[in-house]
């Protein structure tokens, strides 16, 4: 059986932050929106540890544990707001958010 | 009495600063009584220093240094001495009677505060041009009246004639200006010293030519300054400005700072005695040429502005033929009865309404007896009656023509004389006797205020007595700075003949004046004749000037104006486009949208990461590229 490397966490930390991107980039709805930022978060957190383990370092497995801590935070207070938001306008499409034009 | 000399110098500037504050503000007749106050106690300071000059005593301070460097030393140095006290009495006298005369004339006006600013920064800037003890100093008060003039003059700056008049003051008294600085300058590079001590020390010995082109070019400086043909058009044109302007610094101040700077540089001009003798002719062309068209025209201020000119000319005549004592006594005597008739003028035009046509009014003596009297009497006064001031001063200056063996200069002087008398009475007549003709066109006429006449009664006593009471004590005060003559004719006979004379010459005009004028009958053959055309035209001399200078050079303006168009503005606004332009295209990209906001962070993440890329690849590959380059 092969043995996983440092390269294959690499590749898998890569892989999801590409699909967080694209959701980021292409999904109109905002709970869509908070999935995809999570995807990208967690994506980084993955290639923080991997890289930590490989150096015998803590410090990037403490990082990940702020990132899922502000991260859980942020959540809170975006969903909550998300729900202010849908009772007020009764959508959460980011198409008709757009009140902030330059 | 240093104290003094500085009293007289910065009480008109405490007032003007004061009245300033109020400047923008309505209407508040403390600014007019304090401002009068600082001019009385300026006025009461130069008395006292007049009686220490007539005591034989002198001042020189030396305020501050003003600028030191390498050889040039100016300091804000300040003198009083026979010359500069007589012109600070002069100045004083006049303009605190102005003031006070002012605060009548100028009662309706929105702008009163702002017009006692500007007055008596006027009064502060004509110290320090007489007081200076350097010619830097006497530059800058120089330069400070003419702005002055410049605001009083455009002062109702909503009228376009004003402003017009204001503007045309000003670049005529810049373009000599520039002369005057240029003879400033050769005196500086020769001499190594602009105090007026330190050049008349060293002009005994200094190169001829050089002195002959210094006083030449000062000469025209005197010349904007005093309105001299070719630079005379400003001067009837400054009549646009308030009556008590007129009064203060178009007739017995601010004119007269060019024979004041011809006097005080005596010891430069008896010199050049061909200079001078331009001077004189110069100054007799101006008298006859100024009296002609005051002979015909229409407009009260403009009659007497332009026999200011004419005065003007006779005290250059004195002061081109060395009498400079002369020059100075008629420019004292010329103050008091000049301000008094524009004064007296101002009371008529309150009283018209501000119509200017003597030929609309008739008759007004027995509505404003006061002013009928005063502006009566000036003209004696200047038409050089026996006992009046003008006789003293203006047929001395005859004499210095006879004495001097100037045939010419004394005729010119002697017609001048005649005209000067029929033209100021033809104005009397016709604003004060005759038919009531304003009647015709609806003018209630009235007396001015009571305090107004009494602010005036000082120069008509001046008018009256500065001949026969001040003429042996000024001789004596001034000839202790100025070179000393009598011009005298020595033959009794002649002397009797000429001055019993001129007086029956000058009689008879104004005998003609009346038999003319008393109905102001208007001879319509005489007015549609040439010569009535061309003095009633000014000569034609304000359309030449339009014509030669002020046409082509606005054409040229205008040529350079398309250019700077096609190229100046055009690269200006070419960049401003690209900007613009790109603005434009891209500020779709702020749409509001947070989805697309998302796609360009993303884009811009991107390509930071290739040119983070890009980067490390160059830098760790540094030697091969260089390798690649040739190197």
């Amino acid at each position: 059986m092969m043995e996983i490397t440092l390269t294959h966490y690499l590749v898998l930390s890569t892989v999801l932050f590409s699909i967080g991107l694209i959701g980021v980039m292409r999904r109109k709805n905002l709970l869509m929106l908070f999935f995809a930022t999570e995807i990208l978060l967690n994506s980084v957190n993955i290639a923080l540890v991997a890289i930590s383990h490989f150096y015998g370092d803590f410090t990037g497995q403490m990082f990940a544990f702020f990132i899922i801590a502000i991260a859980a935070s942020e959540v809170a207070v975006g969903l909550g707001l998300l729900v202010l938001w849908f009772k007020r306008f009764n959508t959460i499409d980011l198409d008709n958010m757009t009140s902030m034009k330059g | 009495m240093e104290m003094y000399l500085y009293i007289a110098l910065f009480a008109p500037l405490v007032g003007s600063l004061t009245a300033g504050l109020f400047g923008a503000s309505k209407k508040t007749l403390f600014t007019g009584v304090f401002a009068s106050g600082m001019l009385f106690a300026s006025f009461i300071s130069s008395l006292l220093l007049l009686v220490q000059v007539l005591q034989g005593n002198t001042y020189h301070v030396e305020m501050m240094t003003w600028i030191a460097t390498g050889g040039l030393y100016v300091p804000f140095g300040f003198v009083v001495n026979s010359v500069t006290v007589t012109m600070m009495m002069v100045v004083t006298t006049v303009s605190t009677v102005v003031h006070v005369y002012a605060i009548g004339y100028m009662d309706h006006d929105k702008a009163f505060n702002r017009f006692f600013a500007y007055l008596s920064a006027f009064v502060f800037s004509m110290m320090v041009l007489v007081m200076s003890d350097n010619l830097l100093g006497l530059f800058i008060g120089w330069e400070g009246v003419g702005v002055c003039s410049w605001l009083l003059i455009g002062f109702w700056y909503h009228k376009e004639s004003a402003t017009w008049a204001a503007n045309e003051a000003f670049i005529m008294n810049r373009i000599a200006d520039l002369a005057m600085l240029v003879g400033i300058f050769t005196l500086y590079w020769n001499l190594g010293t602009i105090s007026y001590e330190g050049i008349f020390a060293s002009v005994g010995t200094a190169d001829h030519t050089m002195l002959v082109v210094a006083a030449a070019f000062l000469f025209v400086g005197a010349m904007g300054k005093s309105a001299q043909f070719p630079l005379h058009t400003w001067l009837a044109d400054a009549m646009e400005g308030p009556t008590p302007v007129s009064a203060l610094i178009h007739a017995a101040t601010m004119v007269t700072a060019g024979v004041y700077l011809v006097v005080r540089m005596n010891p430069l001009y008896d010199l050049v005695p061909e200079v001078g003798i331009v001077i004189a002719s110069l100054g007799a062309f101006v008298a006859m040429f100024a009296a002609s068209m005051a002979l015909v025209n229409r407009d009260m201020k403009r009659i007497i502005a332009y026999s200011t000119l004419s005065q003007l000319g006779y005290m250059f005549v004195a002061a081109g033929l060395g009498a400079y004592w002369v020059a100075l006594f008629h420019l004292m005597a010329h103050a008091f009865f000049k301000a008094l008739l524009f004064l007296g003028a101002g009371n008529v035009m309150h009283a018209m309404s501000d119509e200017l046509d003597p030929f609309k009014m008739g008759g007004l003596g027995k509505v404003m007896p006061g002013t009928f009297w005063m502006m009566t009497l000036a003209s004696i006064a200047l038409a050089g009656f026996f006992p009046f001031a003008g006789f003293f001063s203006k047929d001395l200056i005859l004499e210095v023509a006879f004495v001097g063996h100037h045939p010419i200069l004394y005729t010119v002087l002697l017609l001048t004389a005649g005209l000067t008398a029929f033209y100021s009475f033809r104005l009397a007549f016709l604003i004060f006797t005759g038919e009531e003709r304003y009647k015709l066109f609806g003018f209630h006429p009235h007396e001015a205020y009571k305090y107004m006449l009494v602010a005036m009664s000082p120069l008509l006593v001046l008018a009256i007595i500065a001949g026969f009471l001040f003429k042996g004590t000024y001789y004596e005060m001034v000839t202790a700075m100025l070179p000393a003559g009598e011009y005298h004719v020595h033959n009794p006979i002649v002397y009797w003949i000429m001055t019993i004379g001129t007086q029956l010459f000058v009689g008879g005009a104004v005998l003609y004046a009346w038999i003319k004028y008393k109905n102001a009958k208007v001879d319509k053959k005489v007015e549609a004749g040439f010569f009535y055309q061309l003095l009633f035209n000014q000569y034609y001399i304000p359309k030449i000037y339009d014509e030669v200078f002020s046409k082509p050079y606005a054409e040229l303006s205008k040529m350079f104006w398309k250019l700077d168009n096609a190229v100046v503005d055009a690269t200006v606004d070419g960049i401003a486009g690209v900007f613009y332009g790109t603005a434009k295209k891209t500020h779709t990209m702020q749409d509001g949208n947070l989805s697309s906001m998302l796609k360009w962070m993303v884009v811009g993440l991107v390509a930071l990461l290739v040119s983070a890329a890009v980067f490390i690849g160059v830098v760790t590959n540094a030697d091969v590229i260089m390798k690649l380059l040739g190197h």
